[in-house]
């Protein structure tokens, strides 16, 4: 009985075996070619740099108009040049970089380049206070790191508050005054809410500031040249938990404006179905705004509670780095502190990727309103801290700031959420 | 033993078509396959000789010599059965294994990617700056012998003055400005030197080259390039390998290494780091030790494990259970429209996951969302702990329900229709019949199916992150959050915070391998009980 079993089992493993194999690669060399490829690629990182005399690097939203830019410079040196779109730019560049088959350049936000130096994956900029006298300066503050010049800035970014003119047509001193605005259209019925302010159930620290701000608090302190200071967390200040129960007055169990249920998903469909009286939202919302209510339309500076601090949203800069390990790093440098550090250069990035710039005689002649209220509103931001510090505390806060609209109490949340990001940091 | 049933199968394979010995067709594919795989060998070599990756030179010809041996010669027939499949095996399952549980015993991660020398010689590099006052220039190489042979100059002219120098490792000296020719203030000619172009500068400025690290020491610095200027520079820092210190010559301070968690940072007396730049080192079990000992870890473990499991049962449960009841009721001969109501109710399958979950979160948001609205609702579900749960189950339900309904259907048809005849015959009623006949029958081929679930939904980590994150949160304890199940938990723990933690999360990933293999080596064992029955 036994060896019958044995008898049948033995043919059909076989057959099994030869199954797999013919699924596997058809022939024993075929499935030994697909076995091989993947080791091969194991051993590189998922992003890999081509073949250019100069590699940079992008987020693919941005590649065209760098694009441009990069083909200029190339065309000037006799060389050519490749610009990769990389979806997760600064994770992929780092483990690209510290495996030596990174780019040369490297095109980001300024607020990577605490992690990035942390890495050693970028390198300082030499340039002299002459030559950066022509930018914004909290652009040059927001690429400066540890007293060092990381990123020439070419654009920069803050939230600033859209309205819909329709039902708030002014200018607005104060945030009050943008919710009176547009309340009674909330209490009539035919708007769902006067003011939208992402928040959702993690909450969102990024677009909170501008209030956090402007009722007195901070999350970190800045020395006199503008460094932000790790160890000095200012969460649980008097005026940080007085901006907190400002912020409380608004939320769900006050005015009821900023509640947890409009969130990244659908603050914008909200807003560009005109459902709402203003926005507080960045750059990255204008073209769907400009398509959905056509004119009907402004952008100001995010204004401050009554009587209180202006307003400072987190400011981001976006520039180019030259990347330590990068091959060609003769050509990065020339690209980054010569070829895009120009206002020639400059004026060619704005009009083609339209974003605000960051060189200020750019701006002069610039017609589009839309640009010089974004640009505005980021030159009355401060920068987001890039210090790694900084990666613990958006989580923590934007919780806080949840549990706060939510009804929670404001003095109690921010000790708590003060003490865990102090913890997080001491690590 | 082996070995007979292994010779055994050679010999029950007289016409040798299964190792293409026969024919001169198959001949003719061996010898082109196999020359293809030492064809890319060979190709590769020099790849991998270049970046200096013995380990995987050496497993590349390994994996060469051991096909060649197999498929060309007559002796190990079973082993060309085997070889692909085991070869995969290693690749994909054993060789990741290993590679996190090497990864586990260092600290590697963000800070710590790079070696101690790199490190030390890129904080000290990151420090230089312009000395007060100084000097840039535009930057021309010329080279005393021809254009590849060097020895190299930088010929620097002083973007301020116009006044022009020729600069080596041995020092600057000013030259005669009649021996040099400048044109739209470059360096175009210099007598006594060949001028270099743009693209040999920057090759020999690649790491090895000549002119790599080339730097003109002056008085208040070093002149180095920067692109095709050069730039006066001085770094304050200097390291002394003895005594393993850097110092700031200006200060006078002075930084040792010193241990913060599971790394080293350069640290003064005050306690002040130099840099946030520390550097990778092996850390032996630390990792594993952390895992089980941190508070914050411990404080959570529990009642996450706990609804680990919950969520993975019940995942599972109700999945089947709907997927089950579907199956049997469109499995009735009685029904119209069998092929329509089946392709109705797997839809949800051919939806991405990624889609679908990110499309539910919205319908929950308790404001706006669709659920609220339609059913005139007034909860919050992704808000409040007990309710965000169910919601990730509901989610999941929606999800999974067509996987179970599928392989029901299929087993359902697999079960012969004159047993249930016979039950019938035998007076059974349709629920009797179902519970003693179907049901039992059924669950021998859907059981291992269900444990592999289980195991899927125990490290669910799209369903978890995409609907909620983990969340709800409580201010007092924003690292485990109301749905958090061990994966998006971990996940957070490792690279949710400033550093990603790669060391750290390797040492959980082994942990988690190990509880999931347990679990479903149980579950095995369990089930095997029910294939007794059939």
């Amino acid at each position: 009985m036994r060896n019958s079993t044995k008898r049948n089992t033995v043919p059909s493993l076989a057959v099994i075996v030869g199954l797999s194999l013919f699924i596997t690669g058809c022939s024993g060399g075929g499935a030994a070619e697909t076995a091989e490829e993947p080791t091969e690629e194991s051993s590189e990182q998922p992003a890999v740099r081509g073949d250019e005399d100069l590699i940079i690097w992008a987020d693919p939203v941005r590649i065209e108009y760098i694009k441009e830019i990069a083909d200029t410079f190339a065309q000037e040196n006799g060389i050519t040049v490749g610009v990769q779109g990389i979806v997760n730019t600064r994770a992929d560049f780092i483990t690209a970089n510290s495996a030596g088959n990174g780019p040369d350049v490297i095109a980001g936000a300024h607020d990577w380049i605490g992690q990035l130096v942390q890495n050693g994956a970028v390198e300082p900029l030499q340039l002299t206070p002459d030559d950066l006298a022509g930018y914004s300066l909290t652009a040059v503050q927001a690429s400066t790191y540890e007293d060092q010049l990381y990123a020439l800035p070419y654009a920069v970014e803050s939230v600033a508050l859209y309205c819909n003119t329709e039902y708030a047509p002014g200018t607005y001193a104060s945030i009050e005054d943008v919710i009176a605005a547009s309340q009674p259209a909330v209490d009539a019925g035919t708007l769902d809410v006067p003011l939208i302010l992402q928040q959702g159930e993690l909450g969102d620290a990024y677009h909170m500031q501008p209030l956090f701000t402007s009722g007195g608090g901070y999350v970190f302190g800045r020395d006199a040249e503008g460094n932000y200071d790790p160890t000095d967390l200012g969460l649980n200040k008097p005026e940080s938990i007085a901006a907190a129960q400002k912020i409380a007055s608004l939320g769900e169990t006050g005015a009821n404006t900023i509640r947890r249920s409009i969130s990244g998903d659908n603050y914008l469909s909200l807003f560009t179905e005109g459902r709402a009286g203003c926005m507080v939202s960045g750059p990255w919302a204008l073209p769907d705004v400009k398509k959905a209510l056509g004119e009907n339309y402004s952008i100001q500076p995010v204004p401050g509670f009554a009587g209180m601090q202006p307003a400072q949203p987190f400011m981001g800069s976006q520039g180019f780095m030259v990347a330590s390990n990068g091959k060609n790093k003769t050509f990065a440098q020339e690209f980054v502190t010569n070829g895009v550090n120009s206002e020639e250069s400059m004026t060619q990035l704005f009009e083609l990727s339209n974003q605000p710039p960051a060189m200020v005689s750019v701006r002069e002649g610039i017609t589009d309103e839309d640009v010089l209220a974004l640009a505005t509103a980021a030159d009355q931001g401060a920068p987001m801290p890039a210090i790694p510090a900084m990666a613990e505390v958006f989580a923590p806060l934007g919780q806080a700031w949840s549990a706060i609209i939510g009804g929670a109490d404001p003095t109690e949340t921010m000790n708590q959420t003060h003490e865990t990001i102090a913890q997080a940091i001491a690590g | 033993m082996e070995q007979r049933v292994a010779s055994r199968a050679g010999r029950g394979d007289p016409a040798g078509t299964g190792g293409g010995s026969g024919g001169v067709a198959g001949t003719l594919v061996k010898v082109v396959a196999l020359g293809t795989i030492v064809g890319l060998a060979v190709m590769l070599t020099p790849a991998l000789v270049g970046t200096q990756q013995w380990a995987f030179l050496i497993v590349l010809w390994g994996i060469v010599a051991v096909l060649a041996v197999t498929y060309a010669t007559r002796r190990f027939v079973p082993a060309k059965y085997l070889v692909p499949g085991t070869l995969l095996l290693v690749l994909f399952v054993v060789y990741p294994i290993l590679m996190t549980f090497q990864l586990s015993t260092t600290n590697y991660g963000d800070g710590t990617r790079t070696t101690k020398e790199v490190t030390i010689s890129r904080i000290i590099g990151s420090a230089a700056q312009q000395v007060e006052g100084a000097r840039t220039f535009e930057l021309s190489v010329g080279s005393e012998g021809t254009a590849t042979s060097g020895p190299y100059t930088f010929l620097l002219m002083d973007t301020g003055t116009g006044d022009i120098f020729a600069g080596t490792p041995d020092g600057i000296r000013e030259l005669d400005p009649d021996t040099i020719t400048v044109e739209d203030g470059v360096i175009t000619a210099a007598e006594g030197y060949t001028l270099l172009d743009r693209r040999q500068v920057n090759e020999l400025s690649q790491q090895g080259g000549e002119l790599e690290g080339f730097a003109v020491p002056t008085e208040d610095g070093v002149i180095t390039a920067q692109g095709f200027s050069a730039v006066e520079l001085s770094s304050p820092l200097e390291y002394d390998e003895t005594t393993d210190t850097i110092t700031n010559v200006n200060t006078g301070a002075k930084y040792t290494p010193v241990q913060s968690g599971d790394r080293k940072y350069f640290t003064n007396a005050d306690g002040e780091r130099l840099s946030d730049q520390s550097w990778g080192e092996n850390v032996g079990l630390d990792n594993y030790v952390r895992a089980f000992t941190d508070p914050r870890i411990s404080s959570d473990f529990v009642g996450i494990f706990a609804w680990t499991l919950a969520f993975a049962v019940l995942s599972v449960g109700t999945t089947f259970v709907l997927g089950l009841f579907l199956a049997t009721v469109l499995n009735d001969a009685r029904v119209r429209g069998q092929r329509a109501y089946r392709s109705i109710l797997l839809l949800p399958y051919a939806i991405p996951g990624f889609i679908a979950l990110l499309i539910w979160s919205s319908f929950f948001n308790s404001e706006f969302g669709l659920i609220n609205n339609m059913l005139n609702l007034d909860i919050n579900w992704l808000g409040n702990p007990f309710w965000a749960k169910v919601a990730v189950l509901l989610a999941n339900l929606w999800l999974g329900f067509p996987y179970m309904f599928l392989v029901c259907t299929g087993a359902l048809q697999a079960i012969p229709a004159d047993l249930k005849e016979a039950a019938s015959l035998d007076g059974a009623t349709g629920w009797t019949n179902f519970r003693k006949i179907t049901f039992p029958l059924l669950l021998v081929a859907i059981a291992p199916l269900l444990v592999s679930s289980f195991a899927f939904n125990f490290n669910n980590f799209n369903a978890i992150f995409l609907l909620t994150e983990g969340g709800p949160f409580s201010p007092d304890n924003p690292t485990a959050g109301g749905t958090d199940i061990l994966i998006s938990y971990t996940y957070r723990l490792a690279f949710g915070g400033a550093e990603q933690q790669i060391g750290f999360a390797s040492a959980i990933s082994v942990v988690l391998f190990v509880l999931t293999g347990v679990l479903a080596a149980i579950q095995f064992r369990a089930t095997r009980t029910l294939e007794e029955v059939g």
